[in-house]
């Protein structure tokens, strides 16, 4: 196989994705995203010289509306969706020290 | 009563001969003998069914709600936004999650008189092809329980096989709803990229995905449909289309149709019984005055590549929102924000989920972004190409829904790439944008149906109904002819109690 996944690719993936492995879930995602990656590079047979990448299959143009507000009024029924709150806000730990 | 198909139903109930009511009572009955061993639902709401089954009754009686569906009850797949009702998506994080917001498919399907009788199982966020990897635990496949109902809409798709429902909402990313549909024996249609507003569908792969509906017959889906499409503006995807009057294409004529037969889902990986059933229904088709040839594309083989680096790609950013503030799970330790973070997304996801976060936040990592994410976008343009041209010079394009019949429980967990490849015939048309269904068209030797799928070109939703609906009538036709009998009815493992008894 020609893609080594190493410890120091999965714990830079884990901060970018906020995910924490544990010990043999880190040998898992790296095993899994090698036989992964092996089989993805078949799209390098491919040539793709001059071909636009393709986000989207219809071309996608801003939708513009008259800017009028609509107020939805469901504060509460929002916060209690929260798993912690106080006084009508989001309660988060501490972001900055 | 419960065999029905939803445009029966939805005619008695117009005729007075039974209500709302009555049908919902008999579905929630069904439900409640049924669960303990199938395992299609994630929550029933019995007690708001029964309220807007009178409400709706009333507006019938009243002459107010005159539609085809008015009063047919119905189930939804857990991705999809109820206000007031729980919504899981399948998954741990969002176990609490009770939306302030109805999806507009779902609203649609309310303005047109449906009762809402729970939220079915899936694959956690839809990434699976087997409900096994559901937070709430696997759905059996209703027509023999040791094997799996396919996936994510695997709970939809068993919940209308088993008489749960009359029919249900699915959501189909890569297949999402045609393989469950197979697998199950229903009929499932996903339709063309933009024509069921994706608002209140929490986002898996959102260039890719579709709500579509699962039914009994091509009928009720072309009904279903008309009555979910619409042009939104809270989604920005959303197309405004020339025609919405789907149910206006089921007629029984396809003279002089072109429908090409997909070689390349023919090769090596098929189920000699799926492709022997899938070539018969190409006869049948050809036999019903369709010009039936065979065609080639050369790119089907790197739509499975292409697919999982843009659908992991679009899951590592969508589901970014799950950080434990604003709604679902929160990891109850933890030391600052970050650990915070972590900690509730490390618990809250389950494998597969984070497998996929986890390729995706490659694919767009610096470094990588052009050799995978944009090398697979570009590689996605070359396969949309190869369809308009195929579209060219055919109306259809007909192949086998999935290479097997239904696994058995717990196969699919343990080989991922195995379970990838499964979907290998239904992410082009998540690919190139177009509407696609599966139908059963025959069962294996164990007993277990077998889809055939139908793709049409973009906005071409008539032409692919009419096609499958005549393939059903004359299916239907010639299995009466042979005095078999009519094998859509579930038949369940001996686990399930007999339908005398229910």
């Amino acid at each position: 196989m020609r893609h080594q996944i190493t410890d120091e690719t999965i714990s830079q993936l884990e901060n970018l994705a906020k995910l924490e492995l544990s010990p043999e879930e880190r040998e898992q995602a790296k095993k899994d995203m090698g036989e992964m990656l092996h089989y993805i590079d078949r799209l390098n047979e491919l040539d793709t010289t001059g071909t636009e990448p393709m986000s989207h299959v219809f071309p996608i143009n801003n939708v513009f509306r008259e800017d009028i507000v609509e107020q939805e009024n469901n504060r509460e029924a929002i916060l209690k969706n929260a798993p912690a709150q106080r006084d009508g806000s989001f309660q988060v730990p501490k972001t900055l020290e | 009563m419960t065999e029905w198909t939803a445009l029966t139903l939805g005619k008695k109930i117009q005729a007075g001969e039974i209500s709302a009511v009555e049908a919902t009572k008999a579905t929630l009955e069904r439900i409640k003998n049924l669960e303990p061993t199938l395992n299609s639902f994630i929550t029933v709401e019995e007690e708001s069914a029964l309220k807007q089954a009178e409400e709706v009754q009333k507006k019938i009686t009243a002459g107010e709600l005159t539609g085809p569906l008015a009063g047919v009850p119905a189930a939804l797949k857990d991705n999809l936004c109820t206000e007031g009702i729980r919504t899981t998506c399948g998954s741990r994080i969002l176990q609490n999650f009770i939306p302030t917001y109805t999806a507009s498919a779902v609203r649609n399907l309310q303005r047109a008189g449906a009762i809402l009788l729970g939220k079915t199982n899936m694959d956690e966020f839809a990434m699976g092809s087997s409900t096994e990897t559901s937070y709430y635990g696997p759905t059996k496949n209703p027509r023999n329980t040791a094997y799996v109902p396919g996936g994510s809409s695997g709970g939809s798709c068993a919940a209308v096989a088993a008489e749960e429902c009359f029919y249900a909402l699915g959501s189909d990313t890569g297949g999402s709803v045609r393989q469950p549909s197979a697998f199950c024996g229903v009929t499932g249609l996903k339709p063309t990229y933009g024509t069921v507003s994706r608002y209140g569908l929490i986002a898996y792969g959102s260039s890719l995905e579709q709500i579509g509906p699962i039914a009994r017959d091509v009928a009720d889906c072309a009904a279903i449909l008309e009555a979910i499409a619409s042009h939104d503006k809270k989604d920005s995807t959303s197309v405004k289309r020339r025609d919405y009057d789907f149910t206006s294409a089921l007629a029984e004529d396809i003279k002089g149709m072109k429908i090409g037969v997909l070689t390349d889902y023919f090769g090596s990986g098929l189920d000699p019984q799926v492709k022997t059933a899938v070539l018969k229904a190409a006869e049948t088709l050809r036999d019903c005055g369709a010009l039936v040839e065979e065609v080639k594309l050369n790119l089907t083989d790197y739509a499975i590549p292409a697919y999982y680096v843009i659908a992991s790609a679009e899951a590592s950013s969508n589901l970014a929102r799950f950080d434990g503030v604003k709604y679902g799970y929160r990891a109850p330790e933890y030391e600052g924000l970050h650990s915070m973070y972590k900690r509730t997304r490390t618990e809250g996801f389950g494998t597969e989920v984070k497998r996929r976060i986890m390729l995706g936040s490659f694919v767009l990592s610096q470094g990588y972004y052009d050799a995978y994410y944009l090398k697979a976008l570009r590689a996605r343009a070359l396969i949309k190409q190869e369809f308009d041209k195929a579209f060219e010079k055919y109306d259809i394009i007909l192949g086998p829904t999935a290479p097997t019949t239904a696994p058995k429980l717990g196969e699919s967990l343990r080989d991922p790439m195995k379970m990838y490849l499964g979907d290998i015939y239904t992410i082009s048309a998540n690919l190139a944008g177009l509407p696609a269904i599966s139908l059963p068209c025959g069962k294996d030797s164990k007993g277990l149906p077998i889809g055939l799928q139908l793709m049409g070109n973009c906005f071409e939703e008539k032409k692919l109904l009419r096609a499958a609906y005549t393939f059903e009538r004359a299916n239907a036709a010639s299995i009466t002819e042979k005095g078999d009998r009519d094998d859509r009815r579930p038949v369940y493992g001996s686990a399930v109690p007999e339908r005398s008894s229910l």
